[in-house]
């Protein structure tokens, strides 16, 4: 097939590989003139960083095939001397105006859709013809409404002033950043009517965008406040119910992150990469657990009721466990990558990109809490754990084994914090420090909402991760950080109980 | 339990003793000489210190298997300074007077070396410093073969000012939260307002180190770039942090053709734990990239592949070259010639050696110690990442330029000379 259509343009296909840029420009605006498929696909090659040239030669490299770009022969076997043919940025944008304006007369819907959400973003006015072109055939209702603000938008660079003020009219009904680009160009005009009327749009345009952008800080702000929940969950249990200052916590979340990347390494070399999660998260559990339960029997139980003890043996059991993995697994951070279902994200409103990973992390925590809840509440290992809490000795009584009790309620609270050693390993470095980072944040999260208190503990996570994030909004990261913690000192010495107090007649040891 | 105090003291006090006696003389006779090597190989900057640490030992290897320094053994002493910066100090004291080495590589960020700077005035110690850094200093006990703000990030703002490079007209400055970032952006500041940019057109921002959640600063950035106008983002972000940072940018689909950043401290080391497909076409600024095609780089690189594979390092499946290594490489080999025209380890004698020595670099130029200023003339490359996680260089200078480690575009400069103040001298 390739051999018996005509050659594209030899001198157009030249000056993209050897010309200086405005050669290369001039060159792409050829070949799209063409219409050839062939033309597009040597496009899209010369974007990817497939395009070599061999001597006067120019080539397309696929791996080791290599075909010629003006004849479409195959080129076998590979010259040993190539060069890449750099495109840069800015190529690279006219490449991509190039080729979506060529998908738009495409007779596949859904290839239309793309190269109009490609154009949206900004197109060069010389493409205005095209545009109009494709607007004239376009029936799709989804596909119109872009390709009319794409036009308004080129048109806003053209000269007629009549034809601007109606493009200005139209980019203030949309509700794209792109729009609000436009019109604050369009703001300081040297025509006072485009002017009042960009004003007008703007404000229109910039009021739907702020609602946007309030969604994602919430978005942020729930997102955060889920992580630290996670991260604080496991330490309500073994802190605020069993009374332990675990310092090891945030090593426990480290040994969850640790074995998502063990499980993570196992599965690259089988086909089913994109599942290793659903081994990840049990797998996490459990060796978090199992960690915690022999912590527990080998040191913590010998030191209940000694809070300074516990204390001071757990931070070294922290920093024993953090030069275990050094060890084990190297200083260096390792590399846990995210399967493709978590990359990426949705475009939730104008201007706002919620990412994958970020929601299931949310989701995952809403699931993780509500298993807690249905386990101290639902199950006897849960009833046996609130007895214990509440009164040991009374429980002891009754016949509750409380040291087998304490066992297996510090497994669990170990476990919990391995589930969110998994889930951090999707968006942050896994590291032998991973837990320093989490520890005070945790111990944060749980005496402000609290001790003994899970509900106080979902609280106060949910109101960190807002103020946290909305404080980042205003004030910048470094500032954030310091107000938080600042305020909850002085929160913590009104009122030391935490947010929600444990009422009732606890026997405090 | 008294008795080993005593001989602990007995033991301290003779150490001490031993420095005030001890005469640089004495390095020459004897047979092997020792080096510190003083990167973090843990804590938050693990990710970019640890293969300094391999290459410097890498060229230790290559200069011991020739014979040595003057026939002298090196004998490397590597510490662990775990991204603290006091330690970094108590470190390099260590170094100096116990374990007497005759120099030290090490640090990668400024603060860093700000820690360990006092330390090595007051012992006369020497130290080569292998990353980009603000300037702003000189010191007679450092030499600086990484890049100075005119050696980096001015020309990567001047790219991105240019036609080719998106003709950006407002400016996200946005950086770790300590000294580097911090005076590079009041120099690019400076410089930007040189160039007619208002103050409205530039947002800074920082973050603290190992920060993990850039939710917000993408937003906020988006959010910026859409008010109008061409926008780039300039990143000084250091450390792992670099890593969540680009996932995040990958994931709310900040395209490198719409709002480039471009980043002073990421090399391929620090992208090696990133998915770098949506990450194609951002860009940043170094005086060495891997890519480099030249028979200098080619046999360099080959050398690092054969290493890593000996040693059995953790890199040996992927190996991978970048900026401060070509950097430190070079410093350990500079340091060897300064050692051989001085003949002599005296820290005294081998700084006023080393001025004006010359090394065939992997980056394809000669490089040069500049005669007095204590830095390196380097040539500067700015790089667009590729799918692969490599560098196509898209922009070069024609040839090594000098360092000015005094900003123009910081006020006062101009009446700071370019060489270290002498303060031996003023103490005779």
């Amino acid at each position: 097939m390739a051999g018996e259509a005509p050659a594209i343009d030899k001198a157009a296909v030249e000056k993209l590989a050897f010309g200086d840029a405005e050669e290369k420009t001039a060159a792409i605006a050829a070949l799209v003139a063409e219409a050839d498929p062939r033309a597009a696909a040597l496009l899209e090659a010369l974007s990817e960083g497939e395009m070599q040239v061999a001597g006067k030669r120019v080539l397309i490299v696929k791996g080791e095939d290599a075909t010629d770009a003006v004849s479409g022969e195959k080129v076998a076997p590979l010259p040993a001397e190539r060069e890449d043919v750099v495109a840069n940025n800015r190529l690279r944008r006219e490449i991509e105006g190039a080729l979506a304006a060529f998908k738009l007369l495409s007779p596949d819907g859904a290839v239309r859709l793309a190269a109009a959400k490609a154009l949206a973003g900004g197109a060069e006015a010389s493409m205005l013809p095209l545009v109009r072109k494709a607007l004239e055939k376009e029936t799709d209702p989804d596909i119109k409404p872009l390709l009319e603000l794409t036009a308004s938008s080129m048109e806003m660079k053209s000269g007629d002033k009549e034809a601007r003020l109606a493009a200005i009219r139209r980019l203030g009904e949309s509700n794209s950043p792109n729009s609000r680009t436009l019109l604050a160009e369009a703001v300081s005009d040297s025509d006072a009517d485009i002017r009042i009327a960009a004003q007008k749009s703007l404000l229109e345009v910039q009021g739907k965008l702020a609602w946007g952008e309030r969604a994602g800080l919430l978005f942020a702000g729930v997102s955060l406040g889920s992580i630290l929940l996670l991260a604080a969950l496991g330490l309500a249990i073994t802190y605020g119910l069993m009374g332990v200052i675990n310092m090891a916590h945030g090593e426990l979340i480290m040994i969850g992150a640790y074995t998502t990347y063990v499980v993570q390494v196992f599965f690259r070399k089988t086909n089913f990469f994109d599942w290793y999660l659903l081994v990840a998260v049990p797998a996490s559990f459990i060796v978090a657990a199992a960690v915690g339960m022999v912590l527990e029997r080998v040191v913590i139980r010998w030191l209940y009721g000694r809070p300074l003890e516990t204390l001071l043996a757990t931070w070294g059991i922290s920093l024993m466990l953090i030069q275990a993995v050094r060890t084990i697994f190297g200083a260096a951070n390792v590399q846990v990558e995210n399967p493709a279902f978590m990359s990426g994200g949705i475009q939730a409103f104008a201007g706002v990109v919620l990412p994958w990973s970020r929601i299931y992390i949310i989701v995952f925590a809403a699931l993780v809490l509500f298993s807690i809840f249905l386990i101290l509440t639902k199950t006897r290992l849960g009833l046996f754990v609130r007895g214990v809490t509440q009164n040991r000795d009374m429980a002891s009584c009754v016949g509750v084994p409380t040291g087998r009790v304490d066992m297996w309620a510090f497994g669990l609270g170990s476990g919990i914090a391995g589930l969110a050693g998994c889930a951090l390993s999707q968006i942050g470095n896994v590291g032998p420090d991973l837990g320093q980072g989490y520890i005070v944040d945790s111990f944060m999260v749980v005496v402000f909402g609290g001790v003994g208190q899970l509900a106080g503990t979902v609280y106060a996570a949910l109101t960190l991760g807002f103020a946290n994030k909305f404080l980042e909004a205003v004030s910048g990261a470094v500032i954030a950080k310091i107000v938080v913690l600042v305020f909850i000192i002085f929160f913590i010495q009104r009122r030391p109980q935490g947010l929600f107090a444990l009422k009732g007649r606890a026997v405090e040891a | 339990m008294k008795r080993r105090m005593f001989v602990k003291q007995l033991a301290l006090s003779a150490a001490i003793a031993a420095i005030g006696f001890g005469s640089t003389s004495l390095y020459a006779q004897q047979k092997t000489v020792k080096i510190g090597i003083l990167h973090s190989l843990s804590g938050t900057m693990a990710i970019s210190e640890t293969v300094l640490k391999d290459v410097v030992l890498m060229a230790v290897d290559e200069i011991n298997a020739k014979g040595g320094v003057m026939g002298a053994k090196i004998e490397p002493v590597v510490v662990d300074p775990a991204s603290n910066w006091p330690l970094f100090a108590e470190k390099a004291r260590q170094l100096l007077t116990q374990d007497k080495v005759a120099v030290v590589f090490g640090c990668w960020t400024s603060v860093s070396r700000k820690s360990v700077l006092p330390v090595f005035e007051e012992l006369n110690g020497m130290l080569f410093y292998p990353v980009q850094y603000e300037g702003e200093e000189i010191s007679k006990n450092v030499f600086y073969t990484g890049a100075a703000p005119n050696q980096q990030a001015i020309p990567a703002v001047e790219y991105l000012m240019s036609k080719e490079g998106g003709n950006a007209k407002r400016w996200v400055l946005l950086g770790t939260d300590y000294v580097y970032p911090r005076t590079t952006n009041k120099i690019l500041r400076a410089f930007l307002k040189s160039k007619g940019v208002a103050d409205g057109d530039i947002m800074e921002d920082y973050t603290p180190f190992g920060h993990s959640d850039y939710q917000t600063i993408i937003a906020k950035i988006k959010k910026f770039a859409s008010e109008g106008k061409k926008t780039a983002v300039v990143s000084t972000i250091n450390g792992d942090s670099n890593v969540p940072f680009y996932k995040e940018l990958g994931n709310q689909g900040v395209k490198a053709t719409d709002v480039p950043s471009v980043a002073f401290s990421v090399g391929e080391e620090e992208l090696r734990g990133v998915d770098t497909k949506p990450l194609v076409g951002h860009l940043a600024a170094w005086n060495y990239f891997m890519s480099i095609k030249n028979a200098e780089n080619d046999a360099w690189k080959k050398k690092w592949a054969d290493y890593t594979k000996a040693k059995k390092l953790p890199y040996a499946s992927k190996p991978l070259t970048n900026d401060p290594m070509e950097a430190a490489y070079i410093g350990v080999y500079m340091w060897k010639q300064a050692v051989e025209k001085a003949k002599s380890f005296d820290v005294d004698k081998v700084r006023v050696a080393t001025y004006g020595q010359t090394f065939k670099a992997p980056s394809g130029i000669t490089s040069k110690m500049d005669e007095k200023n204590h830095h390196l003339h380097k040539a500067v490359f700015i790089g667009e990442v590729k799918a692969d996680g490599q560098f196509n260089v898209v922009w070069k200078t024609k040839g090594p330029i000098k360092a000015v480690p005094w900003s123009p575009f910081i006020a006062g400069n101009d009446k700071k000379k370019d060489e270290p103040a002498l303060m031996a001298e003023k103490k005779k």
